[in-house]
C-alpha cells in the first residue's frame, strides 16, 4: 500500500510541475504583464521601468526557475495587482472557496447517490424517469442563469436567503445549491449505472438468496462495489469545484479563489495566477490521490495496479 | 403579495432563517453601494481605478478644489496660490485642520506627500498624475512651495483631482502598502475597516472642515464589492443596496419603468474614437491617404451610435478631447454621415471597390461590430480582432496597429491636454506624427497664459480634425440607480461624490 501511494506521489508531482511550466508559459504569451500594471496613462518608458524593476526583461526560462524556487520556500511574491503577499491573498479567499466547494459536493453526494439508486431498483419507472429530468436539467441549465433564478425567487420575492456576500451560513444556501446542482447529474447516473450492472450480477443473486435483506443487499453488497468509480468522480468534481466555481463565486460575490483566478488572469498578475494554478493542482493531485486511496480500501483488487 | 409567498415567509419566520432585514438605508444612516470591480489599494497614489478616485475624493483632500459643475478653482487645503516664476507654485496653506488620526495639518505634510510621490523611485502606479511635479519645499508652517519640471499650466487642474495630501509621520512609518489598509486623510469621511478588494467602511468625519467640498450629511457608507451587476440589481431590489452604478442601458430602461428607484445618468469625460494609422507605422495602410481618413469619418453614423447603443446622456464627437476639458476648442471642421460621399472619397484614393483591414478593439464589443457593419456600408470589409487592453497597448506602442476602436477617459482630468498631447504629441502612441500639431502642442501644454493655451489647442484641434486623424464618435455615459430616499446629481467626471449626498 505505501509503495502504490509513493508512486502516485511522485507521478503526481511531475504532473504539478508540468502543469506550472505550461500555464507559466501561456500567461508569458498572453501580453506583457508590464503594459498591464503600468496601466492606461504609461508611456513606453514607464512600461520599460516596470519590465526592468520586476525582471520582465528576463529570458523566460530565468523567470520561471526564479518563481520555482522561490515557490520551493513558500515565498511566491507580491501580488502585482493588490501590492500584497499572494500567500497571505490566497489564505484569505481560500476559507470561502473551501466551504462553498465541501457544502457543494456534501450536498451533490447526499442527493445524488440515493437518487441513483433509487432508480436504479426500479428502472424505467416514474421515479428514474423524474431523476433522468433532474440529471438532464442540471446538465443543460447554464449555472450563471439558474443561480439568477434562485436569487430572484429566495431572494426578492421570497426574502429567505441573502443574494448576494460570505458573512454567514445563510450566504453559502443558494450557491451551494447552484454549484453541487451542476455536479449532481454525473454523480447520479454513474450511481445509476453502476448499480444496475452490480444488482443482477451472481453474487447479488447470492446474497438475496441467502435471505438478507434487500437494505443489506443494496448497501453492503451492491453499492460498496457500485460506488467505485463514483467516488473517482467525485475526488475530479471536488477539484473541479475548488478551480472551476468562477461563475458562481462571481454572481454571488463571494471573493473566492476561483474568482481570484480569473481576475487575476485578466489582470495579468502573474505571481497570483502561477500560486493558484499550483494550489488548484494541488488539489487535484490530493484529492485524486485520496480517491485511489479509498478506492484501494473499497476494492483490494486495485492495491496491485 | 400572494397569499403563498406569506405562507412560506411565515414557515421561514418561526424556522428562524428569513434573511435578516438589510440594514440598508435611511433608518439606519448607512447608505450601502455596491463596486463592480475590485479596488486593488485604497493609497490613491497605488491604484489607477475609478472605484479609487471615489475613494480618495472621500478620505482625503487635495490642496485646490474644482467646482464639477463650472470648474472653478477654490481652496481646499489650500487658501491662496500663487505663480512665483514659471515653475514654482506657492501656496498659503489653512490652518486648524486636522487629519482623521488627530495629528495636525502644516507644511511638512504637503511637502512629504509631495516628495514621496513625486520620486518615481516610490513606483506610484499613475506617474503621469505626479510626474509633473519635481519636489515641495515648506517656507513656513503654513506656507509652502511646488516645484514643477518645466512650466505646467495644468498644475492646478491635478491639484484638485489627483494629488491629495497624506499625514507625514503616518505615511513615513506605514507606507502605500499600510495606508491602504489603514487609510488615514483629511477628508469628510474616514475609514472604519478595509477588507482588500471586497468590502470598505466609512464614517462621517465630525470634525470635517469648512471644505468647498460641503460638510457631508450621511453618517455611514458601506461599499461591498459585486462583480455581477445582476446581482447587484438583486441587492438594490431586496433592500440591500441603496446606490448601485455603472449600470447597462438595458437594465436602466427596465428598471425605469418600475418606478421604485430613481435612475440618473451623466455623459462621461470618456470618448471613444478610430484612430488610424496615418504616419504609416504599421506598413502600407490606406490610412495614410487624406481621403481614407475622411471616408472612413463619413461612413460613422454617429447619431445613430449615440441613439441606438449608447443612449443616456451621451454625445456625438468632433473633437480630439472632451468638450467640458479647457482648450477643447469645438469649432472644427466635421464630417456628417453621408455613405456616398464616403464612397467617392475612397474611389478618389484609389479604391473604388473598398478595401480589408484590421480592426482593433478591447472593450465594447457590440459598439465595434456596429462600426464595422456601418464602415462595410462603404466597402471597408473590416476583421475585428478584440484583445485584452494591455495586449491592444503594446501593439499601439510598437505602432503596429493599422485601425482600432479606442477610448480614453482622460482620467477625469477637465484639460484638453489629458487627451490630445497624450496621442498628438510625438510619443510611442502617435499615428499621426505631424510636426505642426506637435509643435502646437507643445506651446499650448507649456504656456502659462489661459488665452494663448486656447488659441493653440484650436489650431492643434482644427489641424486633427482637418486630415481626418482620428474618427472621434461620441462620449460614453453612466447609470446611477438608487433608492428614493436617496438625492444625488451626478457629475460628468464619473465620481461618486458620498459627500453632495443626501437623504430625502
Amino acid at each position: 500500500m505505501l509503495g502504490f501511494i509513493l508512486k502516485r506521489l511522485g507521478l503526481a508531482l511531475l504532473v504539478a510541475l508540468t502543469v506550472s511550466f505550461i500555464s507559466f508559459s501561456l500567461l508569458y504569451l498572453s501580453g506583457d504583464p508590464a503594459t498591464a500594471i503600468a496601466g492606461e496613462s504609461a508611456n513606453a518608458q514607464d512600461v520599460q521601468a516596470i519590465r526592468e524593476l520586476y525582471g520582465f526583461d528576463r529570458p523566460m526560462l530565468v523567470q520561471y526557475f526564479d518563481w520555482l524556487w522561490n515557490a520551493l520556500r513558500f515565498d511566491f511574491g507580491q501580488s502585482y495587482y493588490f501590492k500584497l503577499p499572494v500567500a497571505d491573498l490566497i489564505a484569505d479567499r481560500l476559507g470561502v472557496t473551501m466551504r462553498l466547494g465541501l457544502a457543494a459536493i456534501s450536498f451533490a453526494l447526499i442527493v445524488a447517490i440515493p437518487l441513483g439508486v433509487v432508480a436504479a431498483m426500479r428502472p424505467n419507472s416514474l421515479i428514474d424517469k423524474l431523476a433522468l429530468f433532474l440529471s438532464v436539467a442540471g446538465q443543460a441549465m447554464p449555472s450563471f442563469w439558474f443561480a439568477l433564478v434562485l436569487i430572484s425567487v429566495f431572494s426578492i420575492k421570497l426574502g429567505l436567503v441573502p443574494a448576494s456576500g460570505s458573512t454567514s451560513w445563510r450566504h453559502f444556501i443558494l450557491p451551494t445549491v447552484v454549484l453541487g446542482y451542476y455536479a449532481m447529474p454525473a454523480i447520479m447516473r454513474l450511481t445509476r449505472a453502476g448499480m444496475l450492472e452490480v444488482l443482477s450480477s451472481d453474487y447479488i443473486r447470492t446474497a438475496r438468496a441467502k435471505g438478507a435483506s434487500e437494505g443489506r443487499v443494496m448497501f453492503r453488497h451492491a453499492l460498496r462495489n457500485a460506488i467505485i468509480p463514483v467516488v473517482s468522480l467525485a475526488a475530479v468534481q471536488m477539484g473541479f469545484m475548488l478551480g472551476g466555481s468562477i461563475v458562481v463565486e462571481s454572481i454571488f460575490a463571494l471573493h473566492g479563489a476561483g474568482f481570484l483566478a480569473w481576475e487575476s488572469i485578466s489582470r495579468n498578475d502573474l505571481p497570483t495566477v502561477q500560486a493558484l494554478i499550483l494550489v488548484f493542482s494541488m488539489f487535484y493531485i490530493v484529492f485524486t490521490l485520496l480517491a485511489d486511496i479509498v478506492n484501494a480500501w473499497l476494492d483490494p483488487r486495485m492495491r496491485a495496479a | 403579495m400572494q397569499p403563498q409567498a406569506t405562507w412560506v415567509q411565515t414557515c421561514a419566520l418561526i424556522l428562524g432563517c428569513t434573511a435578516t432585514p438589510a440594514l440598508a438605508d435611511k433608518a439606519s444612516d448607512t447608505l450601502n453601494v455596491a463596486f463592480t470591480k475590485e479596488l486593488e489599494n485604497v493609497d490613491s497614489y497605488f491604484n489607477s481605478s475609478r472605484e479609487g478616485v471615489v475613494m480618495q475624493r472621500a478620505i482625503w483632500d487635495g490642496l485646490i478644489w474644482a467646482d464639477p459643475q463650472t470648474g472653478e478653482y477654490k481652496g481646499n487645503l489650500a487658501t491662496e496660490w500663487s505663480w512665483i516664476d514659471d515653475d514654482t507654485l506657492e501656496l498659503k496653506l489653512r490652518e486648524g485642520v486636522k487629519f482623521h488620526d488627530g495629528s495636525d495639518f502644516t507644511a511638512d505634510d504637503v511637502v512629504y506627500t509631495v516628495n514621496f510621490v513625486a520620486d518615481p523611485a516610490n513606483g506610484a502606479v499613475t506617474q503621469r498624475n505626479v510626474n509633473w511635479m519635481k519636489s515641495a519645499e515648506k517656507v513656513d508652517d503654513y506656507t509652502v512651495r511646488i516645484n514643477t519640471n518645466g512650466p505646467f499650466p495644468a498644475a492646478l487642474e491635478f491639484l484638485s483631482g489627483p494629488v491629495s495630501i497624506y499625514p507625514s509621520d503616518y505615511y513615513e512609518k506605514v507606507g502605500p502598502q499600510g495606508m491602504g489598509l489603514n487609510p488615514v486623510g483629511t477628508g469628510p469621511y474616514r475609514v472604519t475597516s478595509v477588507d482588500p478588494g471586497k468590502h470598505f467602511t466609512l464614517e462621517i468625519n465630525p470634525d470635517y472642515h469648512d471644505s468647498p467640498k460641503g460638510k457631508p450629511s450621511i453618517g455611514k457608507v458601506d461599499i461591498r464589492t459585486i462583480p455581477e451587476v445582476n446581482t447587484q440589481i438583486a441587492e438594490l431590489f431586496n433592500g440591500g443596496m441603496d446606490m448601485i452604478w455603472q449600470v447597462p442601458s438595458d437594465q436602466t430602461e427596465r428598471i425605469t419603468k418600475m418606478d421604485r428607484f430613481t435612475v440618473a445618468n451623466e455623459s462621461t469625460m470618456r470618448v471613444g474614437y478610430l484612430a488610424m494609422d496615418a504616419a504609416g507605422r504599421s506598413g502600407d495602410t490606406p490610412f495614410a491617404k487624406l481621403e481614407v481618413r475622411q471616408a472612413v469619418n463619413h461612413a460613422i453614423d454617429r447619431d445613430a451610435l449615440v441613439d441606438n447603443l449608447l443612449k443616456g446622456k451621451s454625445k456625438v464627437i468632433w473633437t480630439a478631447c472632451y468638450p467640458s476639458q479647457f482648450g477643447c476648442d469645438q469649432n472644427v471642421p466635421t464630417y456628417p454621415y453621408d455613405p456616398a460621399k464616403a464612397k467617392e472619397l475612397l474611389a478618389k484614393a484609389g479604391y473604388p471597390d473598398g478595401f480589408t483591414t484590421d480592426l482593433y478593439g478591447y472593450r465594447d464589443q457590440q459598439y465595434a461590430e456596429a462600426i464595422a457593419s456601418q464602415l462595410s456600408q462603404v466597402g471597408i470589409t473590416v476583421n475585428l480582432k478584440m484583445l485584452q487592453y494591455s495586449a491592444l497597448r503594446d501593439l499601439n506602442m510598437k505602432g503596429e496597429v493599422p485601425f482600432a476602436f479606442q477610448t480614453w477617459g482622460s482620467f477625469s482630468v477637465n484639460d484638453a491636454s489629458a487627451m490630445v498631447s497624450q496621442f498628438f504629441k510625438g510619443g510611442e502612441l502617435d499615428d499621426a506624427r505631424d510636426e505642426q500639431v506637435i509643435q502646437d502642442l507643445g506651446v499650448a501644454d507649456t504656456s502659462t497664459d489661459p488665452e494663448k493655451r486656447k488659441e493653440f489647442y484650436a489650431k492643434a484641434l482644427t489641424r486633427v480634425a482637418e486630415e481626418a486623424y482620428w474618427a472621434p464618435m461620441f462620449s460614453y455615459n453612466t447609470n446611477y440607480v438608487f433608492t428614493k430616499d436617496l438625492a444625488y446629481t451626478p457629475t460628468a467626471d464619473e465620481v461618486l461624490r458620498f459627500t453632495s449626498m443626501t437623504w430625502n
